[in-house]
């Protein structure tokens, strides 16, 4: 799996029989025991494992859900309703699957900004941050459909707009994009044959994201963990073994995450979803005001942003697809942000640019709002392909630590002499 | 076997190429229905036509009917809102497509060629927003009927004037006319 060795040694008889014919418990020692793990991660590095969690978790209580559900028009909005008033512990089960999305994206979304801080898709690490895009945009796809299963207002019209987006397409080659759209509706319409279909993908694409993400975790474990100062590790003193250090970390961030997602499911199970979603679906009424969930406001504000119908569809594509090429953007040598004076700057903008196109996705399509979401789907865009190529060429780096042990104990520390001015200053080899 | 990839090709590199190539061709094939099968099936499409009596539909009254799954807007336009839309400058509009199915796609977005001669009171149309499939405003009283005083879309801001063309907003077409044939004086046949 990677340059590491496992330590693994079968003790018991049934241990040493087992490994010379499926040596699964050398694999999974050698990945998740005794795996070096640099010292510094900070709590930012246990949204990996959170995630996990996340996807364990919703393909679980998915499984339970799809037992009580109906996948038609006629059933779908009634069965939910069921699964809260009737089914055992429904009541808790289903708002843990539909905060657990909302819990899902918050992990995410920090996860990919801790990457963006640190330098994580950076060279030898693009293949881990492209399947993480993919798994991304998999997670989207997924939320999407489920979003549209109790076939509530919100489901109903969420899903009309989203399929509708496709039908931009007519405008370059003119029967196209209708054609997509009728054939992800399965009809001339949205009917409960679009619902049914969704059912099927949504208990699909999970599935999918779990091969992803083992994928994710390989390519993690050949290229090594990054960490805040970007160093790779050098010496035995920069690293600890995973387990029981990292592996004890990362339960601490996951009670910790836990707290508030139990704060959610148990106090206020329905404040992060819509009240419109409480009315039954009704093909012939449009809700005043169409908002999808709040992980998607962003990505809508910039649709929205857009005066043209296909130049919208095209700029919130290209807003995620955008990560793809995060590693070719970036022309710095230097991983972290840390040693990175401007880049520090350009980042927390984009931080509050981000939560200030979500905050206009969720207002009205108005003035000032849209000239306010123009403005900061401008800036969104000018991060990537203006900040990241140029501040690489322009900037002049803090001075970096020797090693990782080094940030950690300071100049004197491990019994190290000190080091001479300058010496630490060479950036990372390619 | 340094010598083989000099060697002018043969019989069996013929084979290895035509074997390749049926295997992709019966691969493709074999996809098809797969991705067929989530297009429209025959009861989507048996939904094909209905028909309606307009007789009890006032002046100045709007209906909607259902049509393949999609909402049908019929008004009996007033004089003052067919004239409205017959004063409209045609080279002031967004879209100047008929965008009547009934029509080329060519044929200018005039208030006859939005309508049926002889009934040019009524105008029936897709009530689907050109722009990400809202249905607009504007069909039942007390409705906003937009800066133009047809519809408006609350989705997106979409304003549409008295002949259901586009006028403001980020919707690209004007609205849907079907096909629609008047079968007796005040009966039609939509599709």
């Amino acid at each position: 799996m990677s340059a590491h060795e496992s330590n693994y040694t079968p003790t018991s008889r049934l241990g040493k029989w087992f490994d010379e014919r499926l040596p699964v418990a050398r694999l999974m020692h050698g990945q998740f025991v005794d795996f070096p793990t640099p010292r510094n991660l900070n709590y930012a590095w246990t949204f990996g494992g959170i995630l996990t969690f996340c996807l364990v978790a919703q393909i679980v209580t998915g499984i339970v859900l799809a037992m009580h559900y109906q996948p038609s028009a006629e059933g779908a909005f009634a069965s939910v309703d069921h699964i809260r008033r009737d089914v055992n512990f429904g009541w808790l089960i289903q708002p843990m699957h539909a905060v657990g999305a909302s819990m899902f994206f918050i992990a995410v979304y920090i996860h990919i900004f801790r990457g963006l801080y640190y330098g994580s898709y950076k060279a030898p690490r693009e293949v881990l941050w492209i399947l993480g895009v993919f798994i991304l945009l998999a997670m989207m796809a997924t939320a999407f459909m489920g979003y549209a299963l109790p076939w509530g207002q919100m489901s109903f019209w969420g899903v009309t707009v989203i399929t509708n987006l496709f039908s931009a397409l007519d405008s370059v080659w003119a029967g196209l994009g209708t054609g997509i759209t009728e054939w992800l509706w399965g009809g001339y319409a949205v009917t409960g044959v679009t619902l049914n279909r969704f059912f099927s993908l949504h208990y699909l694409l999970p599935f999918v994201i779990f091969g992803l993400v083992v994928l994710h975790i390989w390519a993690l474990h050949v290229a090594g963990q990054n960490n805040p100062t970007g160093l790779d590790i050098k010496s035995k003193s920069d690293s600890v073994p995973m387990y029981p250090y990292a592996v004890a970390k990362d339960a601490v961030g996951l009670f910790a995450f836990l707290i508030v997602f139990a704060w959610f499911v148990l106090i206020m199970p329905d404040y992060l979803g819509h009240a419109d979603n409480f009315t039954p679906a009704n093909p012939l009424v449009t809700p005043p005001h169409i908002v999808p969930e709040w992980y998607f406001l962003p990505f809508y504000a910039i649709l929205r942003a857009v005066p043209s119908k296909l130049g919208g569809v095209i700029a919130m594509f290209a807003a995620v697809l955008v990560l793809v090429f995060v590693p070719w953007l970036d022309t710095s040598r230097v991983r972290s942000a840390k040693y990175r004076p401007y880049y520090k700057i350009a980042f927390w903008f984009f931080v509050f640019t981000c939560i200030a196109l979500g905050w206009l996705g969720s207002k009205p399509a108005e003035q000032p709002y849209v000239f306010w979401s123009q403005f900061f789907t401008v800036a969104y865009f000018a991060f990537f392909l203006v900040a990241l190529p140029v501040l690489g060429l322009i900037e002049t780096p803090r001075q970096l630590p020797r090693s990782i042990t080094e940030s950690v104990l300071g100049r004197s520390g491990g019994g190290g002499s000190p080091l001479p001015a300058g010496a630490a200053a060479a950036p990372e080899k390619r | 076997m340094a010598s083989t990839a000099e060697e002018e090709p043969n019989r069996r590199d013929f084979l290895v190429i035509a074997g390749g190539a049926f295997a992709a061709v019966g691969g493709a094939i074999t996809m098809w229905p797969f991705i067929a099968q989530m297009n429209p099936d025959s009861s989507a499409q048996a939904l094909a036509s209905v028909e309606l009596d307009l007789a009890p539909v006032k002046e100045g009254q709007a209906i909607t009917a259902m049509w393949r799954g999609k909402p049908i807007f019929i008004r009996n336009r007033t004089k003052e809102e067919i004239e409205a839309a017959k004063a409209v400058d045609l080279a002031a509009l967004p879209d100047g497509s008929a965008r009547n199915m009934a029509l080329p796609e060519a044929d200018p977005a005039t208030d006859e060629n939005r309508t049926k001669a002889g009934h040019e009171n009524f105008l029936i149309m897709i009530g689907i927003c050109t722009h990400l499939g809202c249905i607009p405003k504007g069909q039942a009283i007390g409705d906003s009927k937009g800066e133009f005083g047809g519809w408006f879309c609350p989705c997106h801001g979409s304003h549409y004037d008295t002949a259901g063309r586009i006028r403001k907003g980020p919707a690209p077409r004007n609205l849907e006319v079907p096909p629609y044939a008047f079968v007796g004086d005040s009966k039609i046949k939509i599709g």
